[in-house]
């Protein structure tokens, strides 16, 4: 070994092949690349976390997120919102009979009426809502019990919907049309609202129920099978889900355009909620073009066809009215968490410059000894 | 084309497999014939068509059989069945989660990422397999009588080929014909065993003779060897001749596929084993798997992991069951009845909701933690092979990893036991002293000129060109040649000779061929006994004849060279005769003894010395001048002792000039070229510890043994003197000094060799050669034969002469073992050599110090109880150190770490000793250093084993040698040296050096590295796991334990997989919490590896605990923004997939310390990565992916103020604790930036073994006191400490 790489350098690899090395010109080295990447010697950035970079840190945040949250709580807080339970639990509510009364296999529809108070009038567009509690809709069943493809007009889907949908896919032989245990549970109450104005008489409230769904949810996922032609012979050969009084295609009578699986308020339920506690979008009413608030402040009657049960599950129905802002419904939360998550900062800024100039000093006096 | 073609290959296999069922009588030799005597023949006449072709096929893999058998493979991981188990749980109705073809895609995906790992180095395999089986080669075609080109893989078994020089082998091929003139072929075995000396293969010796060149068609004979196997060093068999003749077969005729034709310009053979029945191929092992230290580590927490999600099932599938009993018979219409209608029972929903929870939970154990954990083991295995600092300019090579997955063990090492020879020093031999009858000579002109060429050394660093050292060298060569001894009378036959020598004694770059002569062994006086001068001649003939060096000439191919040489005149053996004829002649001679007819000899020669020793050119021989190019006479010896000898005899004028397997050509002063009949060669091995040749004197025609062994064995062989005659007491004498003498050398660090030699009567002899023929001729056992034939030889021995041979330490093992000391590592040196020896170079290498207390512990025969005697004083340091736990040893006193311990093997093997070995541990571990002294291999590993297990720490070995291979495969991490002695240790080691010093950039740069990333990244990957698949876990409290999740399913599958990979992967490949230079100024940060500091069992609870605080954080900063809103189920759920995604890479940038590009880029690439799949998944189908229904969410999301506003706070939430937290941590803890920013990286010098943070609070603690800050202010405090 050594003889030969002895050779390989005095001779200068004009000997072919005697040695090891044979040919000492040709054979590349295998020295390694003196690139900073090969070497680990990327240009790196290390994060050093000094105070002076990191009180500013602190109090940059906390100077950007007090006024973002100041701003939020102030605009959360101009919405007016009103939320009025309407279950009839209390033995005093208007609706408790109906509540003790209807279950899903009643026929007749059960009617009461609640009375309410504005305080205040609501001016702009006021957005009704329906809220329900403690209704699972998120439950991991419920939420996969439906067909999409059927919901898209899909015709072989029409006629035999997916599995997922039992044990709500027929019934009595037939494909239920919307199959599945959402749309099986829609939410039938019917609500209309009454301003009672200072003589007593109740004026109807006009309620829009078009623009309450995804835009894309009407126009794109939901479909009626076969266009919008005769929906009754579209939906021939199917059935109504078993808690539905009407078939699909006479959900709303008004409103030709409204039925089928295109009807909004049954792709507003259908649009599963996050939570148990959630309310969904029932009507808008529309601002007035006059310079009257579109809801003045006032008394109102809430007149409700009494169609859902809830009390078996321990549920609660609502009835909400509320304005919205740029960021939505009412919910102060967001704001108030901005608000502390900023002055956490903000404090802990404070904290560390006092140790900062307090370490200091102390720095200078115990460097003297040493 | 290729797959076709290995077709009918393997139906050809498996029809000789089939073949060989029935004929079961072949499977004890193989036979073969010469191909060309059946070319006419159809295949099934051939008798060598049952061989292996000389195809080769490395690849596990065909086509057909890779997807079942890599999956077969791929299973025996536990993980992978588990995941699949999972997967294929989502098929059933019940209790599904997700779609399950998505559910499949994560183990497909890791399953198909590994596949086509394994393809792609199969097909790599294969490509490579191809080029080889494509090379050329002559074989002789019948057809055409002559050698036509074919490709490597049409040689068949039986085929001749034709070689030229340089070629490589492309099988195993007995050797029939060589141009060479002494029917020699050399060859390189580089490949094969890694060492480049030339081997001489010798033609059969019936094939000798053949004057002209060889004519396969004239071959006739059949040959009978062993069956394929894997044993470079045994080949057996017999040729038959068509006369029946039987002719045996060694190793020497056979030449290995692999090596490479040197020196010879041509060579036939015949195949006798081609493709993977070679030897080479038989030989190929494929890598080792050992688990590190980190991953089992790792598995506990993975075992943690299951539990944790057991539990979270278990919880979930309780809580459901009460919730559907709150109900009780009236179901509410949200609770869905079984696809059959029939109503579920809360027991039976809550069973199959835990198989349910286990799918949705899934993502908890990280699927592909395993893999991305061996992606950033390559990375790591490719910076460490890339690094300069780890590039050897001398040998060109570089560290070789051989084992990928052990990276992380680098950095966890408690104990090194390091091989002296050849690790810690140089293994190039230099010729230093040596005494001849009881005289010394001590060479002080070569010890000062070896001092200079250290201190040249390291002038030599500076300038980096090698021709700028030359002509010093020379200088330093001529100044020392004792010029002023030539002029001095004549009165020995040996001057003259020396002034040829020293003025023509070739400057050479290399020590060891450089030696002055020592004057006084030159101006030996003839007045002194006879004796005494036959003595040194015999010395010297045994340094040159005793060995196996080979001579090469840098001209080559060898040319044919007639030797007329004077000497060979004197010798009456011809190259040829066979040994048995030697038999006949045994009985003519008498056996004068040597120093009488040496004596004769030198009064006949004497007068004519002075004329043959001035006259320049030896006149009595001619040929290609070998005379003049003397110089260039290179010799290759297997050892480097051996060449070191061979050159010092050269430097006496009595140098080897050539080596043919029957006789070694030797140049002696005034006696011009003698050639000795070399009879036989006992080769060296490690139970005997020398060895022999037995050689025809040409002078004398005496028999004469030359012995080279370890001193202690061949004192013992030596003829005791008989103590009546003077000449009796003369030698006891000799041999008492001589002893004396060798002990000198052993103290000053020596290497001791001794000399002797035997003259056998021919009587002896015969009797002798008659049971050493039947033990070579054996077919079984004839290894055993041959070392008794050898033991039976090699007695009453007459000692010539014994040497010291140094070795020198490479270039910064002190500095190198002082840092590893620092750096709190344990280092053992195990080594073979004598205790004095040893005991020098540890002195030398700084491993022990003059003011060290030293414990000698070298028994020769007490027993064990005297052995408990020894031992017992030290069970009070054991006791009274309060490390008697074992992994705190490096916290025990100074006190006691200033002892050393000496160990020589035989008391090793009583303190090895059941009974004996905890005293031993407790003893070794009070000492600062222990070295055991002539230890075998196998004591090695036991020593090794021993500390392994008993202390249960993380042990190292290195070594370079075939004798630390055992030790190298004991310990957890085997580095090999790739030096002087063969690649045995490379090949069984985990990772290979090419210096010693490099072991301290290995470990203490690379190892921390290796550790701390990986340590750090699978922290990581628990916490991110954990951190996810909790805030599925908080949302079951808000959906009836249901089993729901708000993450679409696809970020739930892909999260892991895609969004947040590569920074992750990126920072355990690149990220560097401390920079490499204060890592190799401060060693003491290495302890922060060896007490697993990087990632403590806590530490996982730790992350779990931040994890979950995160995803609480996540959780419900969106719920409490949503709350009591009209939002749906996605569309609240993406957000929070968002923000985790935001949390999770923004602690990664935190965990990280340097940032380089390829950091940004891969947090950037990572959220494109998910807004990209999210916009583009929730626009592709507004019907698909049941049930989740994303459609257009991420657009709308993209519109609402809300979502930005919650992804900036979020993540500022969930990360403050741990920001803070990381705000401590440089100024605190042993990282970084500690030395490097504190600016005075020289640490307290007493604090050697301390673990350092206690050393950085010491010295925050003397600066600041941070006693005095308690909480949160503390932690403040420490961080501003080091600004």
């Amino acid at each position: 070994m050594m003889a030969s790489s002895y050779n390989a350098k005095e001779e200068d690899g004009h000997h072919s092949g005697a040695s090891s090395h044979g040919g000492a010109g040709a054979v590349k080295s295998k020295k390694p690349d003196n690139t900073a990447f090969k070497q680990q010697r990327l240009p790196a950035w290390q994060p050093i976390l000094t105070a002076g970079t990191v009180l500013p840190a602190f109090f940059v945040i906390g100077l950007i997120f007090i006024p973002i949250g100041i701003g939020l709580f102030v605009s959360s807080n101009n919405i007016k919102e009103f939320e009025i339970d309407y279950t009839g639990v209390g033995e005093s509510s208007p609706c408790h009979s109906c509540a003790k009364n209807f279950s899903w296999n009643s026929t007749t529809p059960c009617l009461c009426s609640v009375d309410f108070t504005l305080e205040q009038p609501f001016e702009s567009n006021v957005f009704m809502y329906y809220g329900l509690s403690n209704f699972y809709q998120n439950h991991r069943r419920y939420v996969k019990s439906r067909d999409d493809s059927q919901l898209n007009g899909d015709r072989s889907a029409l006629t035999s919907p997916s599995k997922e949908c039992e044990p709500y896919r027929t019934s009595e032989g037939l494909p239920i049309a919307p199959c599945g245990a959402i749309a099986n549970s829609l939410f039938n109450d019917t609500l209309e609202l009454y301003h009672i104005d200072a003589n007593g008489t109740s004026n109807s409230i006009p309620l829009v129920k078009k623009g309450i769904a995804w835009w894309t949810d009407k126009h794109v996922k939901f479909r009626n099978p076969g266009g919008n032609g005769n929906l009754t012979v579209a939906f021939q050969g199917t059935n109504k889900p078993v808690n539905w009084r009407r078939p699909v295609y006479e959900l709303d009578p008004s409103d030709s355009e409204n039925n089928g699986f295109i009807n909004e308020d049954f792709i507003v339920w259908m649009r599963t909620a996050a939570l148990p506690t959630f309310r969904k979008l029932y009507r808008i009413i529309q601002k007035k073009p006059s310079s009257t608030p579109t809801l003045p402040s006032g008394k109102y009657v809430l007149n409700i066809t009494y169609n859902y049960p809830v009390l078996s599950f321990d549920g609660r129905k609502r009835m909400i009215l509320s304005t919205i802002s740029w960021m939505g419904g009412k919910n102060p939360f967001l704001g108030i968490a901005y608000i502390t998550v900023g002055s956490i900062c903000f404090f802990l800024g404070v904290v560390l410059l006092i140790i900062h100039h307090k370490y200091d000093t102390r720095n200078n006096s115990a460097d003297i000894p040493n | 084309m290729a797959r076709e073609s290995e077709d009918p290959a393997m139906t050809k296999a498996s029809k000789v497999k089939r073949q060989r069922k029935k004929k079961p009588k072949e499977n004890k030799t193989r036979t073969v014939h010469a191909n060309i005597l059946y070319d006419n023949a159809k295949g099934e006449e051939n008798p060598n068509r049952h061989y292996a072709n000389n195809e080769i096929k490395t690849t596990k893999y065909t086509l057909l059989s890779f997807l079942p058998k890599n999956l077969f493979e791929q299973f025996h991981r536990f993980a992978n069945v588990y995941f699949v188990f999972i997967a294929l749980l989502n098929f059933v109705p019940v209790v599904n989660a997700f779609q399950p073809e998505l559910a499949l895609a994560p183990v497909v995906f890791i399953l198909s990422v590994t596949a086509i790992k394994d393809l792609w180095e199969d097909y790599r395999r294969h490509r490579s397999d191809q080029e080889i089986n494509h090379m050329d080669c002559l074989v002789y075609s019948r057809a055409e009588r002559r050698y036509v080109e074919k490709y490597w893989k049409e040689l068949r078994v039986g085929d001749f080929i034709r070689l030229r020089c340089n070629e490589i082998l492309p099988a195993d091929v007995l050797l029939l014909s060589s141009s060479d003139p002494d029917r020699l072929c050399h060859i390189e075995t580089a490949t094969l065993d890694g060492e480049t000396n030339l081997k001489q293969r010798q033609v059969v010796r019936s094939f000798y003779d053949l004057d002209c060149d060889f004519n396969p068609l004239k071959y006739n004979s059949i040959i009978e060897c062993e069956k394929p196997n894997n044993d470079l060093n045994r080949f057996r068999g017999y040729i038959i001749h068509r006369s029946g003749r039987r002719d045996a077969l060694y190793k020497e005729n056979l030449l290995l596929r692999g090596c490479t034709i040197r020196n010879t310009e041509e060579a036939v053979g015949i195949v006798i084993y081609a493709g993977h029945e070679t030897k080479a191929m038989l030989n190929n092992n494929g890598p080792r798997y050992k688990r590190s230290k980190l991953e089992r580590q790792m598995n506990v927490d993975v075992f943690w992991c299951v539990i944790i999600l057991l539990v979270m099932c278990l919880f979930a599938a309780v809580g459901h069951g009460l919730w559907m009993f709150q109900y009780g018979d009236k179901r509410p219409v949200f609770d869905v009845l079984s696809p059959e209608g029939t109503d579920l029972s809360p027991i039976m929903s809550a069973i199959y909701l835990f198989l349910t929870m286990i799918i949705v939970f899934q993502v908890l154990i990280p699927i592909s933690l395993f893999v991305s954990i061996e992606i950033v083991k390559i990375c790591q295995v490719y910076f460490i092979h890339q690094d300069m600092e780890l590039y050897d300019e001398e040998t060109d090579s570089h560290l070789q990893c051989r084992a990928l997955n052990i990276t992380e063990d680098l950095g966890q090492m408690q104990y090194i036991f390091s091989d002296k020879t050849g690790t810690l020093t140089e293994n190039k031999m230099v010729f230093r002293r040596c005494t001849v009858a009881g005289v010394e000579y001590s060479h002080d002109a070569n010890a000062r000129r070896l001092a200079m060429y250290q201190e040249m050394d390291s002038e030599e660093e500076e300038c980096t060109s090698h021709g700028g050292t030359l002509p010093r060298r020379d200088s330093v060569t001529s100044h020392q040649s004792p010029h002023g001894q030539c002029s001095s009378p004549p009165t020995s036959v040996l001057i003259p000779l020396c002034c040829v020598l020293s003025t023509d004694n070739p400057s050479s770059v290399l020590q060891e061929k450089d030696i002055t002569p020592d004057p006084q062994l030159l101006d030996k006086p003839t007045s002194q006994l006879p004796s005494d001068l036959a003595d040194i001649i015999d010395f010297f003939i045994a340094l040159t004849i005793c060995n196996t060096v080979v001579v090469s000439s840098p001209n080559q191919p060898r040319q044919k060279v007639q030797l007329t040489s004077a000497a060979s005149v004197h010798s009456s053996s011809s190259l040829i005769t066979n040994r048995s004829s030697n038999k006949g002649c045994s009985s003519l001679l008498s056996s004068p003894s040597a120093e009488s007819t040496l004596t004769k000899l030198d009064e006949e020669q004497t007068p004519r010395g002075l004329e043959h020793a001035f006259s320049p050119v030896p006149p009595c021989y001619d040929g290609k001048g070998w005379n003049l190019e003397e110089g260039e006479l290179r010799y290759e010896a297997e050892s480097p002792d051996e060449a070191a000898l061979v050159y010092a005899a050269r430097a006496y004028k009595c140098s080897l000039v050539g080596r043919l397997p029957d006789q070694v050509t030797v140049e002696l002063p005034h006696l011009g070229k003698l050639s000795f009949e070399l009879l036989h060669t006992l080769g060296f091995d490690s139970t005997r510890k020398r060895m022999s040749v037995v050689v025809r004197h040409p002078l004398t025609d005496q028999i004469t043994v030359y012995t080279k062994g370890a001193d202690s064995v061949i004192m013992d062989l030596i003829r005791p003197p008989d103590t009546g005659s003077s000449k009796g007491k003369r030698q006891k004498k000799i041999v008492n000094r001589t002893q004396n003498y060798l002990n000198l050398y052993a103290a000053d660090g020596l290497r001791t060799l001794c000399i002797a030699k035997k003259i056998l009567s021919k009587e002896q002899y015969a009797c002798w050669l008659q049971r050493h023929l039947e033990a070579e001729t054996a077919i079984q056992g004839r290894e055993e034969l041959l070392f008794e034939s050898a033991l039976r030889l090699e007695t009453n021995l007459h000692l010539l002469g014994a040497t010291g041979i140094e070795d020198r330490l490479q270039d910064g093992v002190p500095e190198t073992i002082a840092s590893l000391r620092k750096a709190g590592l344990q280092i053992w040196v195990l080594t073979g050599d004598k205790q004095e020896t040893a005991v020098n170079i540890a002195y030398a290498c700084k491993l022990l110090h003059y003011i060290q207390a030293k414990f000698l512990c070298s028994s020769t025969e007490q027993a064990t109880k005297s052995f408990h005697g020894s031992f017992a004083p030290f069970e009070i340091y054991s006791s009274s150190s309060p490390s008697s736990h074992s992994s705190s040893h490096t916290a025990a006193p100074f006190t006691v770490h200033r002892l050393g311990l000496v160990i020589d093997g035989r008391t090793l093997a009583y303190a090895l000793d059941k009974s004996l070995e905890d005293k031993f541990l407790a003893v070794a571990r009070s000492c600062r250093s222990v070295l055991c002294c002539r230890s075998t291999p196998l004591q090695k590993s036991m020593v090794v084993k021993l500390v392994r297990n008993k202390l249960k720490v993380m042990t190292l070995a290195i070594g370079d040698g075939a004798n630390d291979v055992s030790m190298i495969q004991v310990a957890d991490v085997g580095v090999g040296i790739s030096g002087q002695e063969g690649m045995q240790a490379v090949m069984a080691s985990d990772f290979a050096l090419p210096r010693f010093r490099y072991l301290q950039k290995l470990l203490l740069v690379h190892g921390h590295w290796c550790y701390s990333r990986l340590a750090n990244m699978i922290l990581y990957f628990f916490y991110k796991n954990a951190m996810f698949v909790a805030l599925i876990f908080w949302y079951q409290f808000y959906c009836g334990f249901s089993g729901s999740a708000m993450i679409d399913q696809w970020y739930l599958i892909f999260f892991n997989l895609m969004f947040s990979a590569f920074p992750q992967l990126i920072t355990g490949t690149l990220d560097k919490d401390v920079s490499a230079e204060t890592l190799q100024q401060l060693p003491q940060l290495y302890v922060n590896g060896q007490n697993s500091e990087e990632y403590k069992p806590y530490m996982f609870w730790m992350n779990m605990i931040d994890a979950f605080y995160q995803s609480l954080v996540c959780f419900f900063i969106p719920y409490f923004a949503y709350a009591d809103s009209d939002v749906d189920l996605f569309t609240w759920g993406t957000p929070i997939t968002t923000l985790a995604l935001f949390t999770i890479l923004v602690h990664l940038g935190i965990e990280t310390k340097t940032w380089t590009w390829m950091n940004w880029l891969s947090i950037a690439f990572s959220i494109a990565l998910f807004f990209t799949v999210a916009l583009c998944y929730n626009a592709s189908c507004p019907t698909c992916y049941t049930p989740s229904n994303p459609y257009w969410t991420m657009q709308r999301l993209l519109q609402d103020p809300l979502f930005y506003l919650l992804c900036v706070i979020t993540p500022l939430v969930a990360l403050l604790p741990s920001w803070i937290n990381s705000l401590q941590k440089p100024a605190g803890t042993s990282s970084a930036s500690a030395g490097s920013r504190w600016g005075h990286p020289s640490p307290a010098p007493r604090h050697h073994r301390g673990p350092f943070y206690k050393q950085s609070n010491r010295a925050g603690g003397a600066r600041w006191g941070p006693q005095t800050l308690r909480g949160a202010c503390q932690i403040s405090t420490l961080y501003f400490l080091q600004k």
